[in-house]
């Protein structure tokens, strides 16, 4: 596999007032990799590709998405870096007041100009279809349960074809079975259009099955990182309590 | 008292800022046409049938009300004109944009305020779409244009109360009592009452929208937004009401 970075985090820091998130953090990330990051809850993962795409803004450090610095561009460069990243919330952030079928078009036709109507359709039905859910096209996102939620979050963040995807947490909430539909569904994509991705998750089985590479975040460190069988067989008792 | 003045200030500092940046991308490309349009319909179209109702109560019940008084100056037929004047020139931009103050203003407060909350607007920003552009200056836009338009049916439709009012005790025809109506009222009437209202327009969108981009996350904040909204835009109006007395005092 090529080793090229295309997202390479050096000394990341942030602070929320008192409370230091994340303190010197380092990662990289292949291209064509799934990196896991593993972490209990209030760690600072979802601070971290926060962070990546801008939405926080870091206190320190340096972070280079296809070697450019995103903590030191403009608007308008910033968001030509976004456009190739999907993001798939923790919660969804499906947006409330359209339904499933205006969600998936309102990004996609933001995402790309000039497209015709019968496209956007075309595309928003195959990515309903990859998620298992194309019924749900009319419907509302309150409508929906909170695992549907999540399938058509992630329609969305497949849509535009991001060449790097960050999941968070994307099968938390989802039975085993759904969870591992969705765990193959990421391996899939990854194969199919060779994405980059960053999988937040607490999900033993999908990060054993996506990632090439696992790191665990501890209280805002990395504290161990290595393929999953590496971990496995780790003596560090804190490392071994994720695996059991 | 210190950190009451400090937050003070800090509120004025970044809502100038926040009004600022209005004022920067209303002029810059693309332009949301579609989203202004929803929004007109519903804080316009969707705000008829209150401002209808208190249109019609303040004609009715002023008229009601003024008519002992004007009958112990033995000027009745003036009540016509008495009350049509105070419902253009003040009661019914005041009443009208309280009232949308009430429905509007909290509204968008809350629905920016829960799309703050639950991340949606982080989605746009993710998805290289620009949130103030597309929801705040979409919002500021509609209330501005529409509170007049509101406030100029609510004049109509108090009118029509205080005919309704009127004939109550008096009678008088329909077309009688308008033509007493507009042969006492000038256009110059209407023209300070008017220019105030697009004021109270911008600022009831402004509020809401400050307010709920601004919301801190969790659920509680979307209430909290919802209701500060209501307060400093009822507020705020009252204040522009008595700026505009005073310089339309000095000018006409
Ligand atoms: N916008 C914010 N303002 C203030 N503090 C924040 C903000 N976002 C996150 N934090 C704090 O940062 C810390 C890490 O949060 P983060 O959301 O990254 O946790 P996480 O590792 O994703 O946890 P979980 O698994 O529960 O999602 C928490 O202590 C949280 O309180
Ligand atoms: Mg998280």
């Amino acid at each position: 596999m090529e080793t090229k970075a295309i997202i390479s985090i050096k000394n990341l820091s942030k602070s929320f007032g008192d409370n230091e998130v994340l303190k010197d953090v380092n990662l990289t990330v292949n291209k064509g990799e799934d990196l896991v990051i593993l972490g209990r809850s209030g760690s600072g993962k979802s601070v971290t590709i926060k962070c990546l795409v801008g939405l926080v803004e870091a206190d320190k450090g340096e972070i280079l998405v296809f070697d450019t610095d995103v903590t030191k561009l403009k608007d308008n460069e910033l968001n030509e870096i976004r456009s190739r990243i999907g993001f798939m919330f923790q919660n969804g952030a499906l947006y409330d007041s359209m339904s499933v079928r205006q969600n998936l078009a309102f990004t996609l036709k933001h995402h790309t100009k000039e497209v015709s109507d019968e496209e956007i359709e075309k595309q928003i039905i195959e990515a309903l279809e990859s998620v298992g859910l194309e019924d749900a096209i009319d419907k509302m996102p309150a409508e929906l349960s909170g695992g549907m939620r999540k399938r058509i979050a992630l329609a969305r963040t497949l849509i535009i074809q991001p060449e790097i995807i960050l999941y968070d947490e994307p099968t938390s909430g989802l039975d085993s079975i759904t969870s591992r539909e969705i765990s193959e569904l990421i391996l899939s994509v990854q194969k199919k259009y060779k994405t980059s991705s960053i999988i937040i998750t607490h999900d033993m089985a999908c990060a054993k099955l996506t990632g090439n590479r696992i790191m665990i975040l501890n209280e805002g460190v990395i504290h161990a990182e290595g393929t999953y069988s590496e971990l496995e067989k780790s003596t560090d008792e804190w490392v071994r309590s994720f695996f059991i | 008292m210190h950190t009451y003045l400090k937050n003070i200030f800090e509120d004025t500092g970044k809502v100038t800022l926040f009004t600022g940046r209005f004022f920067k991308e209303i002029i810059k490309p693309p332009f949301q046409i579609n989203e202004f349009i929803r929004q007109c319909y519903a804080i316009g179209y969707k705000s008829l049938p209150l401002v209808s109702i208190t249109g019609f109560i303040m004609g009715l019940v002023l008229t009601i009300q003024s008519r002992p008084t004007m009958i112990q100056f033995g000027a009745e037929s003036w009540l016509p004109s008495m009350v049509s004047l105070s419902l253009v020139r003040e009661i019914a931009p005041v009443i009208t944009a309280l009232i949308c103050a009430g429905k509007i203003a909290s509204g968008i407060g809350a629905e920016l305020g829960s799309m703050k909350v639950t991340e949606q607007i982080d989605a746009m920003e993710v998805s290289a779409i620009n949130p103030y552009k597309y929801l705040v200056v979409t919002r500021i836009l509609a209330t501005t244009l529409m509170i007049p338009i509101l406030v100029l049916y609510a004049d109509l439709i108090g009118v029509f109360g205080g005919y309704i009012g009127f004939n109550v005790r008096g009678s008088m025809s329909m077309f009688a009592y308008f033509s007493e109506v507009i042969e006492h009222l000038d256009f110059i009437d209407f023209i300070p009452a008017v220019i105030k209202t697009f004021f109270f327009g911008f600022f009831i969108g402004l509020i809401g929208c400050y307010k709920g981009f601004n919301a801190s996350s969790g659920t509680a904040s979307v209430g909290i937004a919802a209701n500060e909204a209501v307060v400093a835009a009822s507020l705020s109006i009252f204040i522009l009401d008595m700026l505009a007395v005073q310089i339309t005092d000095l000018f006409f």
